[in-house]
């Protein structure tokens, strides 16, 4: 029966190959990990209560399927406060079910059956399976370390084809912690408008940025009008559990994804929308201060990989180091799984990134400054270890 | 610089100078010419750990006196503060303003110390115009730390 009734689409997504590892971890007791992607962080306690007010005090029922006009003006005004993006709240803003909503609804308004969706890899894990779901074919784009895994104009053109419709990219990066500059992006966005490519942003990790400012193509001479910018409040205010998120672009395609919204999800939850708002009003105080702290721990992790003489490339963005591991000699899944094994530390292999993402591994610095060191000495530990038994057996 | 390393010692003051020049990106021997000029300056006044007591056998009782003085000719304050600090049972004094001068936060093993300390000691002293005396019967938050309420880390190990 369930052999015909699902779709092959879902069929072809394979669980991935270290479903196993994650499974390990997930159930293994007094794991110190630095494997979530997720702020540590509480929601800054006004944006809790403005939450609990709404609910005793404001509607609970459907806001507009764009979202509370209210909120979605919030949203103009602090995209062209902080990144100088101009979009009108009436027709160019919709308020979603966190930045995962807005990338599905902008794949499924975009693809047509075998159409080439560009993503940069190592990659968020989510892009690949809602660009197949959507009919589209996905086509990795590798970055490499030795660039700062920034996406080059040059690997972006090699993989531009006829059929190539659209690139997801996301910067900072989601698990390298990269970023692009803007001579990077201006770069990039020559070619995509040579070749007419759409970009789908997914910038939820822009206001985590360690000594530079965040730049959005979309902010780009002629880029508007071929961007979608999607983000959200999950990194930048400790919202993951309020499933609230954004995009913003042209007209013709916000009205597309509004309507599958409409039909899928009718609106974003009430009383996070008005969460919202108070974040965007009254919580950028806070985002400072969680980033000056995640600041100190990045400098923390960065130098204690390299101290283990691991080379780390330096992060400017998001939460996460991508340290290589290749030259102990394990796949990034082996050595996940020993790491958890022998010393209880949980990291996510590179793998899980897609290809270009093996020999590294992913370390969150989402964590207390106790666990990051703790997990510090632990993989030292380990490493050590490793690196012993390896020229013994070379002897 | 020397507000970022101060507000580092101030949540954690295990830290040694190394992982603190780690965290501000700045050389070790920087941040110990620093630590050296601060405590020069006595700008750091000592280093201090944050007990929950409540989870101890030790018995104790902690009151804040609210002390209305008569302000000195050229002292102010200063002098009757300064004299009423120096009793060992008192952790801390503060000048406020409002419907009192001095808050006296002091420490006995019974609450009959602490009358006594009060009737003793505070209340005969030149100056002092009035005490009113407050236990404390729970802490909830202390220098920035809950007493209660840290939930565990609940997100699972791994999550992309
Ligand atoms: C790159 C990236 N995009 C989107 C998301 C999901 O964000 P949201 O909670 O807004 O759906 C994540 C979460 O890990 C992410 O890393």
């Amino acid at each position: 029966m369930m052999e015909n009734l699902l779709n092959k689409r879902i069929k072809s997504i394979s669980p991935s190959g270290i479903r196993k590892f994650f499974d390990i971890a997930n159930q293994m007791e007094n794991v110190i990990s630095l494997g979530v992607g997720e702020p540590d962080f509480r929601t800054p306690w006004h944006v809790r209560a403005a939450a609990v007010q709404s609910i005793e005090q404001k509607g609970t029922s459907y806001t507009a399927n764009a979202g509370l006009l209210e909120l979605r003006k919030a949203i103009s005004r602090y995209l062209e406060d902080r990144f100088q993006l101009e979009y009108n709240p009436e027709n160019q803003i919709l308020v979603t079910v966190g930045a995962s909503e807005a990338v599905d609804l902008a794949l499924r308004a975009i693809v047509e059956e075998g159409d080439e969706i560009l993503i940069p890899e190592p990659t968020y894990v989510s892009y690949l399976p809602s660009v197949v779901l959507a009919g589209g074919v996905a086509v990795p784009v590798p970055t490499y370390e030795s660039r700062s895994f920034r996406l080059t104009a040059e690997d972006l053109e090699k993989h531009i084809t006829p059929r190539t419709k659209a690139i997801v990219m996301c910067y900072p990066n989601n698990p390298t912690g990269a970023v692009m500059e803007l001579s990077d992006l201006k770069a990039i966005g020559e070619v995509l408008k040579e070749h007419d490519i759409f970009v789908i942003s997914d910038e939820i990790y822009s206001e985590l940025v360690y000594g530079i400012t965040h730049t959005s193509i979309a902010s780009l001479p002629g880029m508007a009008e071929r961007t979608l910018v999607i983000n959200g409040f999950s990194k930048s205010f400790a919202m993951t559990g309020w499933r609230l998120g954004y995009a913003a672009g042209p007209v013709e395609l916000l009205q597309a994804m509004t309507k599958i919204h409409q039909y899928a999800i009718m609106c974003a939850p009430t009383m996070s929308q008005y969460a919202g708002l108070e974040a965007l009003e009254n919580g950028l105080s806070h985002v400072k201060t969680m980033v000056a702290e995640y600041n100190q721990r990045r400098r923390v992790m960065v130098d204690g990989f390299r101290q283990m003489g691991l080379s780390c490339f330096e992060p400017q963005g998001a939460f996460y180091v991508f340290p290589r591991i290749s030259d102990l000699g394990l796949s990034s899944d082996e050595f996940c799984t020993q790491l958890l094994q022998e010393e209880r530390v949980a990291v996510v292999p590179g793998i899980a990134f897609g290809a270009s993402g093996e020999g590294f591994i992913r370390c969150s610095y989402a964590y207390s400054l106790d666990s990051i060191r703790e997990a510090l000495r632990r993989i030292d530990r380990f490493v050590t270890h490793r690196r012993r038994v390896s020229s013994n057996a070379a002897n | 610089m020397r507000i970022e390393i101060l507000q580092i010692l101030e949540r954690d003051s295990r830290l040694t100078p190394a992982e603190i020049g780690v965290m501000l990106a700045i050389p070790q021997e920087e941040v110990e010419a620093e630590l050296e000029q601060l405590r020069e300056e006595n700008v750091i006044l000592g280093y201090h750990t944050l007990v929950d007591w409540e989870k101890t056998s030790r018995e104790f009782v902690t009151a804040q006196i609210e002390v209305k003085v008569t302000p000195q000719r050229d002292f102010g304050f200063d002098q009757i503060a300064q004299r009423i600090a120096q009793f060992p049972e008192v952790q801390s004094v503060f000048l406020y303003s409002g419907d009192f001068d001095l808050s006296v936060i002091v420490e006995g093993k019974t609450i009959k110390d602490i009358a006594a300390f009060v009737s003793d000691k505070l209340a005969v002293m030149d100056s002092v115009e009035s005490c009113k005396t407050h236990f404390i019967l729970k802490k909830y938050k202390q220098n920035g730390f809950l007493f209660e309420g840290n939930e565990a880390d609940e997100r699972p190990a791994i999550l992309l």
